[in-house]
Protein backbone atom coordinates (compact mmCIF):
# COMPACT_ATOMS: atom_id res chain seq x y z
CA UNK A 1 0.00 0.00 0.00
CA UNK A 2 2.93 2.00 0.37
CA UNK A 3 4.73 2.45 -2.60
CA UNK A 4 1.56 2.47 -4.80
CA UNK A 5 -0.59 5.30 -3.66
CA UNK A 6 -0.12 8.78 -5.68
CA UNK A 7 0.84 10.08 -2.09
CA UNK A 8 3.83 8.78 -0.49
CA UNK A 9 3.26 7.18 2.76
CA UNK A 10 5.76 7.09 5.43
CA UNK A 11 5.31 4.82 9.12
CA UNK A 12 4.80 7.25 12.18
CA UNK A 13 7.78 5.37 13.85
CA UNK A 14 10.14 3.34 12.43
CA UNK A 15 10.26 -0.63 13.85
CA UNK A 16 6.52 -0.28 15.56
CA UNK A 17 4.84 -2.51 12.64
CA UNK A 18 6.19 -4.25 9.09
CA UNK A 19 6.80 -1.34 6.42
CA UNK A 20 5.50 -1.71 3.71
CA UNK A 21 3.62 -4.58 3.79
CA UNK A 22 -0.20 -5.16 2.64
CA UNK A 23 -0.74 -7.44 5.55
CA UNK A 24 1.18 -5.44 8.41
CA UNK A 25 1.50 -6.65 11.81
CA UNK A 26 2.87 -5.55 14.70
CA UNK A 27 6.11 -5.68 15.56
CA UNK A 28 6.78 -7.11 19.61
CA UNK A 29 9.11 -8.68 22.03
CA UNK A 30 9.55 -12.10 23.25
CA UNK A 31 11.80 -13.26 26.35
CA UNK A 32 13.95 -15.84 25.33
CA UNK A 33 14.03 -17.18 29.32
CA UNK A 34 10.31 -16.96 30.11
CA UNK A 35 8.66 -16.53 26.45
CA UNK A 36 6.91 -13.64 27.51
CA UNK A 37 5.06 -11.09 24.84
CA UNK A 38 5.41 -7.46 24.68
CA UNK A 39 4.76 -4.44 22.86
CA UNK A 40 6.08 -2.40 21.71
CA UNK A 41 9.63 -4.22 21.27
CA UNK A 42 11.78 -3.55 24.10
CA UNK A 43 14.83 -5.05 26.27
CA UNK A 44 13.84 -6.54 29.26
CA UNK A 45 11.54 -8.78 30.41
CA UNK A 46 8.75 -7.11 33.29
CA UNK A 47 7.92 -10.62 34.05
CA UNK A 48 11.32 -12.25 35.13
CA UNK A 49 13.50 -9.52 34.91
CA UNK A 50 15.66 -11.90 32.18
CA UNK A 51 17.98 -9.39 29.88
CA UNK A 52 17.64 -10.89 26.44
CA UNK A 53 14.51 -10.43 24.36
CA UNK A 54 13.89 -11.05 20.51
CA UNK A 55 11.47 -8.88 17.87
CA UNK A 56 8.66 -10.97 16.56
CA UNK A 57 5.99 -10.46 14.08
CA UNK A 58 2.28 -10.17 16.18
CA UNK A 59 -0.34 -11.63 15.13
CA UNK A 60 -2.98 -9.74 12.95
CA UNK A 61 -6.03 -10.65 14.42
CA UNK A 62 -7.53 -10.71 18.16
CA UNK A 63 -10.81 -9.69 20.12
CA UNK A 64 -11.54 -6.59 21.56
CA UNK A 65 -10.74 -6.40 25.50
CA UNK A 66 -12.12 -3.01 26.08
CA UNK A 67 -12.55 -0.22 24.45
CA UNK A 68 -13.64 3.94 24.67
CA UNK A 69 -13.95 7.03 22.18
CA UNK A 70 -11.70 10.02 22.28
CA UNK A 71 -14.39 12.65 22.29
CA UNK A 72 -12.27 15.48 22.52
CA UNK A 73 -8.78 16.66 20.71
CA UNK A 74 -5.96 15.75 22.54
CA UNK A 75 -3.16 18.08 23.61
CA UNK A 76 -0.62 18.40 20.65
CA UNK A 77 1.94 18.01 21.04
CA UNK A 78 2.06 14.87 21.87
CA UNK A 79 -0.51 14.23 19.56
CA UNK A 80 0.11 14.65 16.24
CA UNK A 81 -3.18 14.17 14.28
CA UNK A 82 -6.18 17.29 13.67
CA UNK A 83 -6.21 18.51 17.07
CA UNK A 84 -8.52 21.37 15.82
CA UNK A 85 -11.63 21.52 17.79
CA UNK A 86 -13.67 22.57 15.06
CA UNK A 87 -12.86 19.70 12.73
CA UNK A 88 -11.67 17.40 15.01
CA UNK A 89 -13.58 13.93 14.29
CA UNK A 90 -13.50 11.39 17.60
CA UNK A 91 -11.83 8.17 17.60
CA UNK A 92 -12.08 4.83 18.89
CA UNK A 93 -9.48 3.24 21.16
CA UNK A 94 -8.91 -0.15 22.94
CA UNK A 95 -6.94 -3.35 23.66
CA UNK A 96 -7.01 -5.77 21.60
CA UNK A 97 -6.02 -9.05 22.74
CA UNK A 98 -3.92 -11.31 20.69
CA UNK A 99 -4.44 -15.15 21.15
CA UNK A 100 -1.28 -16.82 23.06
CA UNK A 101 0.45 -13.44 22.94
CA UNK A 102 -0.77 -10.42 24.61
CA UNK A 103 -3.14 -7.41 24.73
CA UNK A 104 -1.90 -4.14 22.63
CA UNK A 105 -3.27 -0.39 23.10
CA UNK A 106 -4.69 0.61 19.63
CA UNK A 107 -6.44 2.61 18.06
CA UNK A 108 -9.61 1.83 16.51
CA UNK A 109 -11.21 1.97 13.05
CA UNK A 110 -14.44 2.90 14.08
CA UNK A 111 -15.93 5.87 16.80
CA UNK A 112 -19.34 4.77 17.17
CA UNK A 113 -20.33 3.07 20.42
CA UNK A 114 -23.30 1.35 18.42
CA UNK A 115 -20.91 -0.36 16.77
CA UNK A 116 -18.00 -1.91 19.52
CA UNK A 117 -18.40 -4.70 21.56
CA UNK A 118 -16.38 -6.07 24.24
CA UNK A 119 -15.66 -9.80 22.71
CA UNK A 120 -15.84 -8.37 18.98
CA UNK A 121 -12.90 -9.91 16.27
CA UNK A 122 -10.70 -7.38 15.12
CA UNK A 123 -7.51 -7.39 12.93
CA UNK A 124 -4.59 -4.77 11.74
CA UNK A 125 -4.72 -2.32 9.77
CA UNK A 126 -2.76 0.96 8.89
CA UNK A 127 -4.74 4.49 8.86
CA UNK A 128 -3.49 7.88 8.18
CA UNK A 129 -2.52 10.06 10.86
CA UNK A 130 -1.46 13.33 9.27
CA UNK A 131 0.26 15.12 6.57
CA UNK A 132 4.19 15.92 7.23
CA UNK A 133 5.82 19.26 5.98
CA UNK A 134 6.89 16.99 3.14
CA UNK A 135 3.68 16.09 1.79
CA UNK A 136 3.66 12.98 3.24
CA UNK A 137 1.07 10.81 4.54
CA UNK A 138 2.13 10.14 8.20
CA UNK A 139 0.57 6.11 8.61
CA UNK A 140 0.09 4.94 12.48
CA UNK A 141 -1.87 1.35 13.26
CA UNK A 142 -5.57 0.48 14.21
CA UNK A 143 -7.27 -2.34 14.58
CA UNK A 144 -10.78 -2.30 12.52
CA UNK A 145 -13.49 -5.35 13.03
CA UNK A 146 -13.66 -7.94 10.69
CA UNK A 147 -17.26 -7.98 9.26
CA UNK B 1 6.73 -1.30 66.63
CA UNK B 2 3.94 0.02 68.57
CA UNK B 3 0.78 0.93 66.32
CA UNK B 4 1.02 5.03 68.01
CA UNK B 5 4.15 5.81 66.88
CA UNK B 6 3.75 9.00 64.39
CA UNK B 7 0.39 11.78 65.55
CA UNK B 8 -0.90 14.08 63.16
CA UNK B 9 -0.82 18.02 65.02
CA UNK B 10 -1.50 20.31 62.50
CA UNK B 11 -2.83 20.32 59.02
CA UNK B 12 -3.32 23.16 56.46
CA UNK B 13 -4.86 24.08 53.08
CA UNK B 14 -4.66 26.56 50.45
CA UNK B 15 -8.47 25.97 48.80
CA UNK B 16 -8.11 24.04 45.59
CA UNK B 17 -9.72 25.09 42.01
CA UNK B 18 -7.89 28.16 40.07
CA UNK B 19 -6.16 31.13 41.58
CA UNK B 20 -5.21 34.04 39.40
CA UNK B 21 -2.12 34.98 39.79
CA UNK B 22 -1.13 32.74 42.70
CA UNK B 23 1.79 30.71 42.07
CA UNK B 24 1.19 26.65 42.92
CA UNK B 25 4.28 27.24 45.33
CA UNK B 26 2.80 29.94 47.36
CA UNK B 27 -0.20 28.20 48.19
CA UNK B 28 1.89 25.81 49.53
CA UNK B 29 3.65 28.15 51.61
CA UNK B 30 -0.10 29.35 52.89
CA UNK B 31 -0.71 26.07 53.94
CA UNK B 32 2.47 25.50 55.83
CA UNK B 33 1.68 28.44 57.40
CA UNK B 34 -2.09 27.32 58.44
CA UNK B 35 -0.69 24.21 59.57
CA UNK B 36 2.31 25.53 62.07
CA UNK B 37 -0.82 27.75 63.15
CA UNK B 38 -3.26 25.13 63.93
CA UNK B 39 -0.20 23.12 65.58
CA UNK B 40 0.61 25.77 67.90
CA UNK B 41 4.22 26.20 66.62
CA UNK B 42 6.88 28.28 64.32
CA UNK B 43 8.28 26.87 61.33
CA UNK B 44 12.06 27.04 62.93
CA UNK B 45 10.09 24.22 65.25
CA UNK B 46 9.82 22.40 62.14
CA UNK B 47 13.25 19.67 61.95
CA UNK B 48 12.71 18.17 58.35
CA UNK B 49 10.36 18.45 55.69
CA UNK B 50 9.49 16.14 52.68
CA UNK B 51 7.51 18.17 49.81
CA UNK B 52 5.82 17.31 46.61
CA UNK B 53 4.78 19.23 43.50
CA UNK B 54 4.72 17.36 39.83
CA UNK B 55 4.27 21.00 38.10
CA UNK B 56 5.02 24.08 40.04
CA UNK B 57 8.18 24.19 40.82
CA UNK B 58 10.81 22.52 43.61
CA UNK B 59 9.40 22.41 46.79
CA UNK B 60 12.47 23.10 49.03
CA UNK B 61 13.06 26.62 47.19
CA UNK B 62 10.13 27.94 49.76
CA UNK B 63 12.03 27.79 52.45
CA UNK B 64 13.20 31.55 51.12
CA UNK B 65 9.78 32.48 52.07
CA UNK B 66 9.23 30.69 54.93
CA UNK B 67 12.38 31.13 56.52
CA UNK B 68 16.06 29.87 56.35
CA UNK B 69 16.44 27.60 59.27
CA UNK B 70 18.66 25.00 57.71
CA UNK B 71 16.48 22.07 58.41
CA UNK B 72 16.72 18.81 56.38
CA UNK B 73 14.28 19.47 53.52
CA UNK B 74 13.67 16.75 50.39
CA UNK B 75 11.62 16.98 47.79
CA UNK B 76 9.39 14.17 46.31
CA UNK B 77 7.95 13.46 43.04
CA UNK B 78 6.23 10.16 42.39
CA UNK B 79 3.68 10.25 39.97
CA UNK B 80 0.19 10.81 41.35
CA UNK B 81 1.43 8.91 44.08
CA UNK B 82 3.57 12.40 44.86
CA UNK B 83 1.39 13.92 48.22
CA UNK B 84 1.42 9.89 49.33
CA UNK B 85 5.23 9.81 49.38
CA UNK B 86 5.74 12.77 50.88
CA UNK B 87 3.47 11.58 54.10
CA UNK B 88 4.98 8.00 54.16
CA UNK B 89 8.58 9.49 53.56
CA UNK B 90 7.88 11.72 56.77
CA UNK B 91 5.94 9.19 58.37
CA UNK B 92 9.18 7.27 58.70
CA UNK B 93 11.09 9.86 59.23
CA UNK B 94 9.79 9.96 63.04
CA UNK B 95 8.72 6.24 63.28
CA UNK B 96 12.45 4.76 62.89
CA UNK B 97 13.22 8.03 65.74
CA UNK B 98 15.34 10.14 64.01
CA UNK B 99 13.17 13.37 64.11
CA UNK B 100 10.57 14.62 66.70
CA UNK B 101 8.66 17.08 64.51
CA UNK B 102 8.36 17.71 60.84
CA UNK B 103 6.01 18.16 57.68
CA UNK B 104 4.65 16.95 54.62
CA UNK B 105 3.65 19.67 52.10
CA UNK B 106 2.28 18.99 48.35
CA UNK B 107 1.13 21.51 46.31
CA UNK B 108 0.42 21.91 42.46
CA UNK B 109 -0.49 24.32 39.30
CA UNK B 110 -1.46 22.25 36.30
CA UNK B 111 -2.61 23.96 32.93
CA UNK B 112 -6.32 23.55 31.86
CA UNK B 113 -7.67 20.66 30.47
CA UNK B 114 -5.87 17.15 30.24
CA UNK B 115 -2.93 15.91 31.40
CA UNK B 116 -0.30 16.66 28.66
CA UNK B 117 1.84 13.55 29.17
CA UNK B 118 5.27 13.79 28.61
CA UNK B 119 5.85 10.40 26.79
CA UNK B 120 9.54 10.71 27.29
CA UNK B 121 9.42 10.92 31.00
CA UNK B 122 7.25 8.38 31.10
CA UNK B 123 9.25 5.33 29.58
CA UNK B 124 7.58 5.79 26.28
CA UNK B 125 7.58 5.93 22.47
CA UNK B 126 7.14 9.76 20.41
CA UNK B 127 4.82 7.67 18.19
CA UNK B 128 2.38 6.52 21.61
CA UNK B 129 1.32 10.36 22.25
CA UNK B 130 1.60 11.11 18.30
CA UNK B 131 -0.83 8.37 17.77
CA UNK B 132 -3.42 9.89 19.96
CA UNK B 133 -2.84 7.46 22.89
CA UNK B 134 -1.12 8.44 26.37
CA UNK B 135 -4.00 9.66 27.71
CA UNK B 136 -5.08 9.03 31.47
CA UNK B 137 -8.73 9.68 30.43
CA UNK B 138 -8.65 6.77 27.87
CA UNK B 139 -7.34 4.60 30.19
CA UNK B 140 -9.91 5.22 32.96
CA UNK B 141 -12.85 5.03 29.85
CA UNK B 142 -11.49 1.72 29.28
CA UNK B 143 -11.17 0.53 32.74
CA UNK B 144 -14.47 0.74 33.80
CA UNK B 145 -15.99 -0.05 30.38
CA UNK B 146 -14.78 -2.82 31.25
CA UNK B 147 -15.85 -3.36 34.34
CA UNK B 148 -19.26 -2.51 33.71
CA UNK B 149 -19.06 -5.78 31.53
CA UNK B 150 -17.71 -7.87 33.85
CA UNK B 151 -19.58 -6.77 36.71
CA UNK B 152 -22.98 -5.13 36.03
CA UNK B 153 -22.10 -1.44 36.92
CA UNK B 154 -24.49 0.43 35.08
CA UNK B 155 -24.12 4.32 33.93
CA UNK B 156 -26.63 5.15 37.14
CA UNK B 157 -23.67 4.52 39.28
CA UNK B 158 -21.29 6.73 37.43
CA UNK B 159 -23.59 9.31 37.55
CA UNK B 160 -25.07 8.75 41.35
CA UNK B 161 -20.90 8.96 42.53
CA UNK B 162 -20.58 12.57 40.19
CA UNK B 163 -23.87 13.60 41.98
CA UNK B 164 -22.60 12.60 45.62
CA UNK B 165 -19.53 14.55 44.63
CA UNK B 166 -20.54 17.73 43.90
CA UNK B 167 -23.00 17.41 46.91
CA UNK B 168 -20.57 17.10 49.61
CA UNK B 169 -18.62 19.61 47.69
CA UNK B 170 -20.96 22.08 48.08
CA UNK B 171 -20.60 21.97 51.84
CA UNK B 172 -16.91 22.26 51.77
CA UNK B 173 -15.50 25.62 51.75
CA UNK B 174 -12.27 24.93 50.58
CA UNK B 175 -13.66 22.96 47.36
CA UNK B 176 -13.07 23.84 43.51
CA UNK B 177 -16.31 22.73 42.28
CA UNK B 178 -19.35 23.41 44.62
CA UNK B 179 -22.68 23.36 42.55
CA UNK B 180 -24.58 20.27 42.95
CA UNK B 181 -25.47 19.00 39.93
CA UNK B 182 -28.28 15.83 39.10
CA UNK B 183 -27.27 12.52 37.70
CA UNK B 184 -29.30 13.76 34.52
CA UNK B 185 -26.97 16.88 34.55
CA UNK B 186 -24.21 14.61 34.89
CA UNK B 187 -25.39 12.25 31.73
CA UNK B 188 -25.99 14.83 29.57
CA UNK B 189 -22.59 16.81 29.59
CA UNK B 190 -20.22 16.51 27.31
CA UNK B 191 -19.10 12.66 26.37
CA UNK B 192 -15.50 12.80 26.97
CA UNK B 193 -14.03 9.33 26.84
CA UNK B 194 -17.13 6.56 26.72
CA UNK B 195 -18.71 5.91 29.25
CA UNK B 196 -17.57 8.83 31.18
CA UNK B 197 -19.12 11.91 30.34
CA UNK B 198 -17.37 15.39 31.42
CA UNK B 199 -19.04 15.80 34.85
CA UNK B 200 -17.79 11.87 35.71
CA UNK B 201 -13.95 13.60 35.65
CA UNK B 202 -12.33 15.12 37.51
CA UNK B 203 -9.78 18.24 35.94
CA UNK B 204 -6.27 18.89 36.80
CA UNK B 205 -6.27 21.68 39.21
CA UNK B 206 -4.47 23.78 41.98
CA UNK B 207 -3.89 23.41 45.81
CA UNK B 208 -1.92 23.61 48.47
CA UNK B 209 -2.09 20.75 51.73
CA UNK B 210 0.14 20.45 54.35
CA UNK B 211 0.47 18.44 57.57
CA UNK B 212 2.25 18.30 60.55
CA UNK B 213 3.48 14.87 62.05
CA UNK B 214 5.09 14.54 65.12
CA UNK B 215 5.89 11.79 67.62
CA UNK B 216 2.85 9.93 69.25
CA UNK B 217 3.87 10.45 72.74
CA UNK B 218 4.55 14.34 72.28
CA UNK B 219 1.25 14.94 70.11
CA UNK B 220 0.11 16.27 73.62
CA UNK B 221 2.10 19.09 73.37
CA UNK B 222 0.56 20.53 70.67
CA UNK B 223 -2.86 19.82 70.15
CA UNK B 224 -5.53 18.23 72.12
CA UNK B 225 -6.93 16.34 69.53
CA UNK B 226 -4.28 14.04 67.87
CA UNK B 227 -5.24 11.94 65.19
CA UNK B 228 -2.85 8.37 64.91
CA UNK B 229 -1.18 7.89 61.73
CA UNK B 230 -1.71 3.77 62.06
CA UNK B 231 -0.29 3.17 58.49
CA UNK B 232 1.20 4.49 55.52
CA UNK B 233 1.94 2.40 52.14
CA UNK B 234 2.97 3.55 48.71
CA UNK B 235 2.97 0.27 46.39
CA UNK B 236 3.54 -0.01 42.33
CA UNK B 237 2.50 -2.04 39.51
CA UNK B 238 3.13 -5.83 39.37
CA UNK B 239 3.05 -8.11 36.26
CA UNK B 240 -0.41 -8.70 34.57
CA UNK B 241 -2.37 -5.15 36.13
CA UNK B 242 -4.08 -2.91 33.98
CA UNK B 243 -2.45 0.60 34.04
CA UNK B 244 -2.78 3.78 33.31
CA UNK B 245 -0.03 4.52 29.78
CA UNK B 246 0.31 0.94 28.88
CA UNK B 247 1.20 -0.09 25.07
CA UNK B 248 0.52 -3.34 26.09
CA UNK B 249 -0.69 -5.67 29.18
CA UNK B 250 -0.03 -8.99 29.59
CA UNK B 251 -2.76 -11.97 29.31
CA UNK B 252 -2.25 -12.89 32.71
CA UNK B 253 -4.46 -11.18 35.75
CA UNK B 254 -2.79 -9.34 38.17
CA UNK B 255 -5.22 -7.42 40.34
CA UNK B 256 -3.30 -4.23 40.90
CA UNK B 257 -1.58 -2.43 42.89
CA UNK B 258 -4.49 -0.79 45.10
CA UNK B 259 -5.09 -4.41 46.01
CA UNK B 260 -1.30 -4.52 47.53
CA UNK B 261 -1.01 -1.16 48.68
CA UNK B 262 -4.40 -1.49 50.66
CA UNK B 263 -3.89 -5.39 51.81
CA UNK B 264 -0.28 -3.93 53.55
CA UNK B 265 -1.71 -0.71 55.46
CA UNK B 266 -4.29 -3.01 57.16
CA UNK B 267 -1.78 -5.31 57.94
CA UNK B 268 0.20 -2.78 59.05
CA UNK B 269 -2.85 -0.84 61.12
CA UNK B 270 -3.95 -4.44 62.14
CA UNK B 271 -7.26 -3.63 61.19
CA UNK B 272 -9.30 -4.64 58.08
CA UNK B 273 -11.87 -2.68 55.95
CA UNK B 274 -15.39 -2.94 58.34
CA UNK B 275 -13.01 -1.25 60.96
CA UNK B 276 -12.75 1.89 58.82
CA UNK B 277 -15.77 4.49 59.69
CA UNK B 278 -14.90 7.00 56.54
CA UNK B 279 -12.80 6.42 53.35
CA UNK B 280 -11.46 8.66 51.20
CA UNK B 281 -10.67 6.96 47.59
CA UNK B 282 -9.56 8.24 44.33
CA UNK B 283 -11.83 9.67 42.12
CA UNK B 284 -10.01 10.67 38.66
CA UNK B 285 -13.72 9.96 37.50
CA UNK B 286 -16.61 8.50 39.44
CA UNK B 287 -15.75 5.46 37.66
CA UNK B 288 -12.79 5.31 39.75
CA UNK B 289 -14.75 5.59 42.52
CA UNK B 290 -16.88 2.69 42.10
CA UNK B 291 -13.72 0.24 41.20
CA UNK B 292 -11.72 1.51 44.40
CA UNK B 293 -14.49 0.58 46.35
CA UNK B 294 -13.56 -3.01 45.86
CA UNK B 295 -10.22 -3.00 45.28
CA UNK B 296 -9.58 -1.37 48.80
CA UNK B 297 -11.75 -4.18 50.04
CA UNK B 298 -15.13 -2.64 51.33
CA UNK B 299 -17.19 -4.79 49.07
CA UNK B 300 -17.34 -7.38 46.17
CA UNK B 301 -17.05 -6.55 42.89
CA UNK B 302 -20.66 -5.58 41.36
CA UNK B 303 -21.89 -4.83 44.94
CA UNK B 304 -21.27 -0.92 44.27
CA UNK B 305 -24.09 -0.76 42.24
CA UNK B 306 -26.15 -1.58 44.62
CA UNK B 307 -24.27 0.06 47.39
CA UNK B 308 -24.59 3.42 45.68
CA UNK B 309 -28.28 3.09 45.44
CA UNK B 310 -29.02 2.64 49.22
CA UNK B 311 -26.78 5.46 49.93
CA UNK B 312 -24.44 3.46 51.74
CA UNK B 313 -21.47 5.93 50.99
CA UNK B 314 -23.29 9.38 51.68
CA UNK B 315 -21.87 10.97 54.55
CA UNK B 316 -25.02 9.61 56.51
CA UNK B 317 -24.32 6.02 55.26
CA UNK B 318 -22.82 3.20 56.31
CA UNK B 319 -19.44 3.84 54.96
CA UNK B 320 -19.10 7.68 53.63
CA UNK B 321 -16.78 7.89 50.58
CA UNK B 322 -15.18 10.99 49.41
CA UNK B 323 -16.90 13.22 52.32
CA UNK B 324 -14.78 16.86 50.67
CA UNK B 325 -16.07 16.05 47.48
CA UNK B 326 -13.10 13.99 46.25
CA UNK B 327 -11.38 15.00 43.22
CA UNK B 328 -14.77 15.16 41.29
CA UNK B 329 -15.28 18.42 43.35
CA UNK B 330 -12.03 19.40 44.19
CA UNK B 331 -9.94 18.63 41.40
CA UNK B 332 -6.17 17.12 41.13
CA UNK B 333 -3.30 19.16 42.12
CA UNK B 334 -0.89 15.99 42.09
CA UNK B 335 1.43 16.98 44.78
CA UNK B 336 -1.40 18.10 46.90
CA UNK B 337 -4.41 15.42 46.50
CA UNK B 338 -3.34 12.54 48.38
CA UNK B 339 -2.68 15.07 51.22
CA UNK B 340 -5.90 16.93 50.65
CA UNK B 341 -7.54 13.27 51.79
CA UNK B 342 -5.88 13.21 55.00
CA UNK B 343 -6.77 16.79 55.73
CA UNK B 344 -10.36 15.47 55.42
CA UNK B 345 -10.25 12.46 57.42
CA UNK B 346 -8.15 14.47 60.27
CA UNK B 347 -10.94 17.48 60.04
CA UNK B 348 -13.58 13.96 60.29
CA UNK B 349 -11.37 12.44 63.33
CA UNK B 350 -11.72 16.08 64.94
CA UNK B 351 -15.14 16.64 64.34
CA UNK B 352 -14.11 19.72 62.84
CA UNK B 353 -15.87 19.10 59.43
CA UNK B 354 -18.95 21.18 59.64
CA UNK B 355 -21.83 21.01 57.70
CA UNK B 356 -20.24 17.47 56.34
CA UNK B 357 -19.38 15.98 59.34
CA UNK B 358 -19.64 12.66 59.62
CA UNK B 359 -22.23 11.67 62.38
CA UNK B 360 -21.34 8.95 65.54
CA UNK B 361 -18.48 10.52 66.03
CA UNK B 362 -15.71 8.21 63.83
CA UNK B 363 -12.91 6.96 64.55
CA UNK B 364 -10.91 5.73 62.12
CA UNK B 365 -10.39 6.72 58.66
CA UNK B 366 -8.57 5.51 55.57
CA UNK B 367 -7.16 7.30 52.16
CA UNK B 368 -6.15 5.71 48.83
CA UNK B 369 -4.76 7.64 45.51
CA UNK B 370 -4.12 5.90 42.65
CA UNK B 371 -2.33 7.18 39.22
CA UNK B 372 0.06 6.96 36.69
CA UNK B 373 2.18 4.64 36.25
CA UNK B 374 0.77 2.53 37.93
CA UNK B 375 1.01 3.51 41.64
CA UNK B 376 -1.13 3.45 44.57
CA UNK B 377 -0.76 5.24 48.12
CA UNK B 378 -3.22 4.36 51.14
CA UNK B 379 -3.01 5.78 54.69
CA UNK B 380 -5.16 4.73 57.42
CA UNK B 381 -5.80 7.29 60.49
CA UNK B 382 -7.09 6.89 64.00
CA UNK B 383 -7.96 8.80 66.99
Amino acid sequence: MATDSATKQVPVSEGVFTWPSDEPRLLGSKCTDCGNVMFPTQSGCPKCSGQSTETIELGRTGTLWTWTVQGYPPKSPPYAGNADPKTFEAFGVGYVELPGEVKVETRLTVNDPEQLNIGMEMELTLVPLYTNDDGEEVMTFAFAPIN
Amino acid sequence: MTTDDVAIVGIGMHPFGRHEGVSGMDMGVAAVRSACADAGVQWEDIQFAFGGSASAGAPDTMVSKLGLTGLQFINVVNGCATGGSALFSAYNSIKSGMFDLGIAIGFDKHDRGAFRVNTKASGLSDWYGESGMALTTQFFGMKINRYMHEHGITEDSLARVSEKAFRNGSKNENAWRRRPLSMEEVKQSAMLSYPLTQYMFCSPGEGGVALILARADQAHKYTDTPVFLKAAVVRSRRFGSFEVMAPHIALEHNAGPTVDASAAAFEMAGMGPDDMDIAQLQDTESGAEIMHMAENGFCEHGEQEHMLAMGDTEITGRLPVNTDGGCLANGEPIGASGLRQVYENVLQLRGDAGERQVPNDPKTAYTHVYGAPGISGVTILAK
